[in-house]
């Protein structure tokens, strides 16, 4: 897939539509086929996520163009994000999908990032929520504040610190939790086995994969749910997370444990890698250079999509209950996304060298 | 009892879900697309999947599950067509296949392997299937019993069958093991992110060489080439002998052979996190370990074909444990199907632990309907193998532009850059060499396939034991050595036990004699110093990320060990010796009427066109050129064969929505489909 894919549509599209309909606002993708390219392989939450809306978008775009989803799996998804980066606007029969995996690489300035977020056209945004829970047994210790858990030695499943599971290690450190990851696991669904197996001892899944897989041992007494990283307000105010309304949000248990503040510069750093990768987690995009009326045309039917009245019911087994953002509201998830302080950049940079070594030079 | 009590009506009920015209239609039309996508090498079950996915929303659950079983459970079946054919390892399940099908096929058996293979196939799925029907309602436990420790002696024990493939020379066969796991480590280590033999300038590096461009070019690259420089058929004389029946005659003579091989399947299979990349290998060593005359292996065992075919079906079958019990995805195939089952119906069935409990019905029919598809396709490929057999009767020469043709696409569906062409290259030319002084090749790739395991689950199990011991010495000792742990220690020392001993009287590459002392030293002074430069490459990297460089310091010392080893027995020993094997002194390659290089050159000039001219272009004036020069066709057969081959290139491509590698010219000019590269 390349961009030589991408010129055999486009040309057929400049075919179609430069000709057919150059003086018409109408957008039509009548016997068009969209593709919508994923900087991951066919296995991951952002293919499951394409895959959910391919079928739905198809129904809702004018002329119902055929959407095929593509992988372009490669450097963490940043060999992907760069190649959309150079693609330019033709008929608007490309979309691009990024995850927090594309995002926090770009946040903290990775070397291999040569794509700029703020040249593309965000039309749809969804994000997640994520649970933290402990083994019974230390589960036990635990009364809505990490005071008496500082002296126990956690071990934890990892994908690295500089993916999404920042936001778990940089939480629990700022609780004076002393978790120690296991790095190199392929995916949350390893780092769930791991712990069932007792090996680790603390876990964190993402809402959807928590209600599939974990519950189960939390009702069985296998685990004990500690917090969830909470959801955002309209007002930019962390709050608990709807789908676990009885769940204490991490901003509640900090302000119970000593030593942990909801304010200053850790804080704003944690809050903003949080905000990157969990409430506007996967967003779609138009390339740069896209004309306005093929940006409303998605839009609009990205709004279709979620105002089907099954849309509730479909959506919450397969992505989770959360709001999706489209059109400005996608634009201002995006905004918060991929703006965070330079003070919090340059503090989590510090963190990672300090704690794991990790340099991204 | 209270098993029965559960399973029993569960049973009964999948059985009515599966047995209805309309469900077998769909698993009849899944086993034939997934055939159709099999044959081609590198593709699987992941391509197939992404066709029909577009299709599953709100499909009722029962059908989507038939459509795509049928197409996931044939790929190892079907896959075996190129790996004994064409000695075309089409995805790891077939690798093992190759060392003994591909001989087969050369002594014009092709229709007795591919029968055997297939007869062995079907066997073990319905193991397979008959022991998950019982063990799936008690896995969980055992499952999870298997920790860090235990998943590294199972890799390890896959390591040991080394000793038995390592060749005349065990040293040799350790150094080509070791260089395997060296090439395993290229590029980011998972652990810390550390960069091994590659660097943030070349991207393509970062993410490690993948498994299939490696396979093709250890085993596919030097046959095509070889027997290319022969100009013959590849059946020797171009007659065929062992009809399919003869075949299954084979299998029904070693039954408790395919039996064994097909729980060794199961079991490996239901190990979440090892993908079944060990299972063909643990196999092959069982079988070549548990017959008397081991002096044909390599050279056309039936029982080296019938070994791994039982593991390799069975593997599917456990490896629907992990899938359905945990969620968690054994394979690439099975990680879409996850996605996929999300989407069917209104989406009430969860793959994962509430599987069992609310969809047992639905468990069983996933099961039942992959044995069943394994049934069909089996019987259909028993039925085409006489015929697709006769390819090997076809003088070489016709064959081997399409073959070029075909690992070139495979090669490029992997990772879909250029350089995908050029590792393949490169690879190609180690295997060749690998081949001609007579390292061991499945040496080299076990150890390849197995280098990323060993790491992660050496770090991780010696990072959480040492969190084990500093908690008491007593806890750190229970986690190392649980029974399970004592139970694979043995095993794996009596494999290399006996196989070491056994190593000496299997000769993978056939009759190999010794010449001149010059050509084999010089490639294992190249091979001692890319391990001297990847030891200095690791050691570069800083000590807090120790995760990533033990493992490469540890393996790349031990080979330069055995290199150096070697290195001062070829001082002393006579130009005679095994040591020097080099097949270009005496035998089939000696004597070929083509040079080597200007035969590589053929495949270099294919994949150099393809940078300028883009692939469909370049396949254009390769097979042109090479029709005419080489195989001396007339105009017309030149014509017909070469627009049947783009032809088919092309309708594979559109249907699978694969692209084609684009040029320089792609890139400066839009040109249409197909020819403008995607």
């Amino acid at each position: 897939m390349t961009d030589s894919t991408f010129k055999r549509y486009a040309l057929a599209g400049l075919l179609c539509v430069g000709v057919a309909t150059p003086a018409s606002a109408e957008v039509d993708f009548s016997g068009k086929t969209i593709s919508w390219v994923i900087p991951f392989s066919e296995t991951g939450g952002s293919a499951k996520w394409a895959n959910f809306f391919a079928p739905l978008l198809s129904e809702a775009l004018p002329g119902n163009p055929t959407v095929v989803v593509k992988f372009m799996p490669g450097a963490g998804s940043t060999k992907g994000a760069n190649w959309f980066q150079h693609q330019k606007y033709v008929d608007g029969t490309l979309l691009f999908g990024t995850s927090g995996s594309t995002q926090f690489p770009y946040l903290l300035d990775d070397p291999r990032v040569r794509y700029e977020y703020k040249d593309w056209n965000p039309v749809m945004a969804s994000g997640t929520g994520g649970v933290a829970y402990l083994n019974p047994e230390d589960g036990a210790d635990f009364d809505g504040s990490a005071n008496k858990l500082t002296d126990t030695d956690f071990i934890y499943g990892s994908q690295g610190a500089t993916r999404l599971d920042l936001v778990p290690l940089l939480a629990w450190e700022m609780l004076g939790m002393k978790v120690e990851p296991v790095f190199g696991i392929k995916g949350r669904g390893d780092g769930r086995l791991m712990f069932e197996r007792g090996e680790a001892t603390i876990d964190y899944q993402t809402s959807s994969s928590f209600l599939k897989g974990s519950k189960e041992l939390v009702d069985s007494g296998k685990a004990t749910p500690m917090m969830t990283w909470g959801a955002l307000d309209g007002d930019g105010n962390i709050v608990r997370d709807p789908t676990f309304p009885d769940m204490p949000s991490f901003k509640e248990v900090c302000e119970k444990t000593e030593g942990c503040e909801t304010s200053g510069e850790v804080w704003d750093a944690w809050k903003a890698f949080f905000i990157a990768g969990f409430p506007s987690q996967k967003i779609a995009f138009l390339p740069a250079g896209t004309p306005q009326e093929v940006i409303d045309t998605y839009t609009a039917a990205f709004q279709k999509v979620a105002d089907r009245p099954d849309f509730a019911e479909i959506s919450a087994k397969r992505i989770g209950k959360y709001p999706l953002f489209i059109g400005e509201d996608a634009q201002a998830a995006l905004n918060t996304a991929v703006s965070v302080p330079d003070e919090a950049k340059a503090y989590v940079k510090g963190w990672l060298k300090k704690s794991y070594g990790v340099d991204l030079k | 009892m209270e098993i029965l009590a559960t399973a029993l009506p569960a049973l009964n009920d999948a059985w009515n879900m599966i047995l209805q015209p309309i469900v077998l239609g769909y698993l009849l039309l899944g086993v034939v697309m997934g055939l159709a996508v099999g044959v081609f090498p590198g593709l699987g079950g992941i391509a197939g999947l992404s066709l029909v996915l577009p299709f599953m929303f709100g499909m009722e659950p029962v059908l989507g599950l038939a459509l795509m079983i049928g197409m996931v459970a044939v790929v190892p079946t079907s896959d075996t067509f190129a790996s004994v054919l064409m000695g075309i390892p089409g995805s790891s399940a077939s690798q093992a296949t190759v060392l003994d099908g591909f001989p087969l096929a050369k002594k014009g058996e092709a229709a007795r392997a591919l029968s055997a293979a297939f007869a062995a196939s079907l066997f073990g799925g319905l193991v397979g299937a008959c022991f998950l029907t019982f063990f799936i309602l008690i896995a969980r436990p055992i499952v999870l019993s298997f920790g860090l420790p235990e998943m590294l002696m199972i890799t390890i024990l896959g390591l040991s069958m080394v000793a038995t493939l390592a060749g005349r020379i065990p040293l040799k066969g350790v150094a080509a093991a070791g260089l395997g796991l060296m090439v395993g480590t290229i590029g980011e280590g998972d652990a810390g992110g550390s960069l091994r033999m590659s660097s943030y300038d070349v991207p393509y590096l970062i993410d490690g060489l993948k498994l299939v461009i490696v396979g093709l070019g250890i085993f596919a690259v030097p046959e095509i080439v070889s027997l290319l420089r022969q100009d013959r058929a590849i059946a020797k004389g171009a007659s065929l002998g062992g009809g399919w029946f003869d075949g299954l005659r084979d299998w029904f003579r070693n039954i408790w052979l395919s039996f064994r091989c097909s729980l060794i399947g199961v079991v490996v299979g239901v190990v979440p996190g090892l993908g079944g990349s060990v299972v063909d290998w643990i196999a092959y060593g069982h079988t070549v370990q548990t017959t008397k005359d081991k002096s044909n292996f390599g050279k056309g065992e039936v029982r080296g074909v019938i070994g791994p075919e039982s593991s390799n079906n069975a593997k599917e079958g456990g490896g629907l444990v992990p899938t359905l019990l945990f969620g968690i995805p054994g394979s690439g195939s099975m990680a879409i199907f996850i996605g996929a089952v999300a989407l069917l119906g209104s989406g009430d069935i969860e793959v994962g632990p509430a599987m069992l409990d609310h969809n047992l019905d639905m468990t069983y029919s996933i099961v039942w309907l992959l044995a069943l598809a394994n049934v069909f396709g089996t019987i259909i490929c028993i039925m085409a193998s006489g015929g697709i057999a006769k390819l090997t009767t076809i003088r070489f020469t016709y064959l081997a532009p399409f073959l070029f043709m075909l690992i070139c696409f495979a090669a490029f569906q992997s990772g879909q850059s250029f350089e995908d062409l050029l590792a393949l290259f490169a690879i190609g030319v180690i295997g060749i060499f690998l081949r001609r002084f007579e390292w061991s090749r499945p040496a080299f790739l076990i150890g390849f396939v197995l280098s990323n395991p060993v790491e992660k689950f050496a770090n991780q199990a010696f990072q959480i034991a040492s969190f084990r011991f500093r908690k008491g010495f007593e806890q750190g000792i229970d986690y190392i050595f649980s029974p399970i742990v004592i139970v694979l220690i043995i095993l794996t020392v009596l494999s290399v036990f006996f196989g070491i001993r056994q190593a000496k009287t299997i000769m993978a590459e056939g009759d190999v004699r010794s010449g001149s002392k010059r050509a084999p030293l010089v490639f294992l002074m190249i091979i001692a110093g890319y391990l001297v430069f990847a030891l200095l490459n690791a050691n570069a990297i800083p000590d807090y990320n120790m995760t990533d460089k033990i493992v490469p310091l540890v393996v790349g010392g031990v080979s330069l060990a055995c290199c150096l080893v070697l290195l001062v027995q070829m001082m002393f020993r006579k130009e005679t010796d095994a040591l020097f094997a080099d097949k270009e002194v005496y035998g089939e390659d000696a004597d070929a009427p083509h040079g080597l290089w200007s035969t590589l050159g053929w495949l270099a000039g294919l994949i150099a066109a393809t940078y300028f001219v883009g692939y469909i272009l370049a396949l254009l004036g390769f097979l042109v050129v090479f029709l005419r020069v080489r195989a001396g066709a007339g105009w017309l057969k030149t014509f017909l064969l070469t627009a049947t081959g783009i032809a088919f290139m092309c309708f594979m491509a559109g249907v699978l929505n694969r692209d084609f590698p684009p040029g320089l010219l792609q890139g400066m000019v839009q040109l249409p489909w197909p020819i403008g590269g995607a």
